[in-house]
């Protein structure tokens, strides 16, 4: 897959060395409308395979993207409980290039709104018709009281897929019997809302398999949590006296860690621990900073296409948007979209442009085969996205059923990541 | 609508009886002679045994897909696991017609289509359950039992352009080749086929809830569009 990346790419390259002005990424749009998108996960990648795919040809599509394997984030807590490997959560671009989207492995850096280009790292600016950011989430500065990312070799996030996921699994299988893992969890609103405990369901998983003697403790600023009483029914079945979830009541916001004493400290409490797990409060990608199209942390849309109410021309999907109702998880992402890539074909090429659909669906392994979901359906209102019917597994269900969700939830991870990449 | 106030009729007897057992859904003599196209492959009563289909006591409350020793098809094994539960709604939209409820079903049976068959049918099978707790006795389970398709809707020709955008949805789930593991695959079905799968969760006879939610927002149009779509998916 990645030579048909790399032929697609000298190929370009090539046709654009009688064009010194123009870097070679461009000269292959000739004359037709330019899509670029930055980033290539759930958001991105989705919208630049649908674009490329539904236009017939008829619109050039570049996505940047700077990683040339991605690693998911969702179900990397799989991987933490050891129901999963890594590489089961890595992806390649060639089905994308393959599929007509010219890849492009390079950050973006910065957008000129007014001259409509976007500048790369390895120079040259992209000029773009519309500009569609999927750029995911970035951490708040001092959100978390002696922590900041030089210390996340220490304390891993570990809530961008890849290498933070690979460190705290190192670090949590390097625990001395008996030892302790502290959790700080981020503020509202952030990406994927049952993420922090279900890691914590997969983390008391391994540890009771490897270290049953060890504790977790979590610190969390808010009051209650997704899905909290599957979660908490789950945790006193499977891993009763393990974990210790201290909420906004007990102190937990008031939380500050020390990454050389490996020390937390919960509302005046230090407890020395063995794995301290950092997730700070978040932000939209820092590219839709630079790009001007933020209002405090995140960037306002508009629903019915998932434009930026700064910029007509400017698209943000999944969890940079404040959209509305819908969570920050790759399901929504995917789902936004599909619902951009069919508005900005139609504003381009004036294909059809039908009526906004979301959905989202988050799933949650709480024990081998004991999964749990919840998910919703949202249309576009002129406000923002807006809720429109619901459901949630609910405490008590059948093994039987638990291990079908769990199931379903595979058969999910294979269908987005074919969906987002191309089978 | 006539097919459901008779069932409806006959449900208000029962409740008016008390809950007694003295009164029937249907009339179960009759419903024996019904069963007789059903015993190819069932039986019931005494020493009933397993055959082409599962014996058929104790049904009512039993959930889809359970009798040991039966060799059922994925589609009902996964119904069960999603939590369908024989009652007199389930097994009345069942009978109705076999492929609104378990897409791939092996009991190959075009359904009876008449109502007071239904009802006379499940009144003999009913005999041959001990804890018929399904039998309605809440105001839920005592209304509406319409469930034949008007075939109108089973008419609409559906826009396949449409049909493709709406299925963009569809395929953060199903995937468009067809794969059918944990999520069953969707591509190249006969349209009626989806049709009325669609608007069995529409309904809300199918159980799982994410699909009810998904069927319930479609409208007739939408998902005689994604049938028109899927059906031809390569």
């Amino acid at each position: 897959m990645m030579t048909l990346n790399r032929r697609i790419f000298l190929g370009t390259g090539a046709a654009a060395a009688a064009s010194l002005s123009a870097p070679m990424v461009f000269a292959a749009t000739q004359g037709k409308p330019h899509v670029v998108v930055v980033g290539g996960g759930a958001g991105g990648a989705t919208a630049a395979r649908y674009i490329a795919k539904d236009s017939n040809g008829e619109i050039a599509v570049t996505l940047i993207e700077p990683s040339r394997a991605y690693y998911t984030c969702f179900f990397s807590n799989l991987y933490l409980g050891g129901i999963k490997e890594i590489d089961d959560l890595g992806h390649t671009y060639g089905g994308l290039a393959a599929g007509g989207v010219n890849v492009v492995h390079d950050w973006a850096t910065g957008v000129d709104r007014d001259a409509k280009t976007l500048a790369l790292a390895g120079g040259g600016s992209v000029p773009y018709d519309k500009l569609i950011l999927s750029p995911g989430i970035d951490f708040v500065e001092g959100a978390v009281e002696g922590w900041d990312t030089m210390a996340q070799n220490v304390m891993p996030h570990a809530y961008k897929g890849g290498s933070q996921t690979e460190l705290l699994k190192a670090q949590m299988m390097a625990m001395p019997q008996g030892g302790t893992f502290a959790m700080v969890a981020p503020p509202n609103p952030y990406r994927c809302p049952p993420g922090p405990y279900e890691r914590v369901s997969m983390v008391a998983h391994y540890l009771k398999a490897n270290n049953p003697t060890a504790k977790i403790i979590v610190a969390d600023p808010k009051g209650n949590f997704s899905k909290q009483s599957l979660f908490q029914e789950g945790w006193n079945t499977h891993y009763a006296g393990m974990i210790d979830w201290i909420g906004q009541d007990f102190g937990g916001g008031n939380v500050s860690v020390d990454p050389v004493a490996m020390t937390v400290t919960i509302d005046g409490e230090v407890t020395k621990v063995d794995v301290c797990n950092v997730i700070p409060a978040m932000k939209a990608g820092h590219i839709a900073e630079q790009a001007g199209v933020t209002t405090g942390n995140w960037v306002p849309v508009n629903a019915a296409d998932m434009s930026t109410k700064a910029d007509a021309d400017v698209y943000v999907l999944g969890d940079s948007a404040d959209q509305g109702d819908m969570p920050k998880s790759a399901y929504s992402a995917n789902s936004q979209a599909k619902v951009c890539a069919n508005a900005v074909r139609g504003a381009l090429t004036g294909s059809r442009v039908f009526p906004a659909k979301f959905s989202n669906t988050c799933w949650s392994l709480i024990d081998t085969n004991d999964g749990v979901k919840v998910g919703a359906t949202y249309e576009a209102t002129d406000e923002k996205i807006a809720k429109v019917d619901g459901f949630i597994s609910e405490t008590g269900e059948t093994a039987e059923l638990r291990k079908a969700t769990y199931e379903e939830s595979e058969g999910w991870y294979a269908g987005i990541t074919a969906d987002m990449f191309g089978a | 609508m006539r097919s459901s106030h008779l069932l409806c009729l006959s449900l208000v007897a029962f409740l008016a009886a008390g809950g007694s057992g003295a009164a029937e859904l249907g009339d179960a003599q009759k419903g024996r002679e019904v069963f007789r196209q059903c015993t190819a492959c069932h039986q019931v009563g005494d020493g009933a045994q397993n055959r082409v289909g599962p014996q058929l006591n104790g049904l009512f409350g039993r959930t889809a897909g359970t009798v040991d020793g039966v060799k059922y098809s994925e589609s009902m094994i996964r119904m069960g696991n999603d939590g369908l539960v024989w009652t007199v709604e389930t097994l009345d939209a069942y009978i109705e017609n076999p492929r609104a409820l378990v897409s791939k079903t092996r009991m190959s049976f075009r359904g009876i289509k008449d109502d007071q068959e239904r009802a006379d049918l499940m009144a003999y099978l009913r005999r041959y359950s001990d804890n018929p707790s399904n039998i309605p006795e809440a105001e839920p389970t005592a209304t509406g039992t319409d469930h034949d398709l008007d075939p109108a809707i089973l008419a609409i020709q559906g826009d396949p352009e449409y049909g493709e955008y709406l299925a963009s949805e569809c395929k953060t789930c199903h995937q468009a080749s067809g794969a059918n593991d944990g999520i069953p695959g969707i591509t190249r079905w006969p349209t009626d086929d989806f049709v009325v799968a669609m608007h069995a969760y529409k309904r809300k006879l199918r159980p799982h809830p994410v699909m009810q939610m998904m069927a319930g927002r479609l409208n007739d149009d939408e998902i005689a569009a994604l049938a028109a779509y899927f059906k031809d998916l390569e």
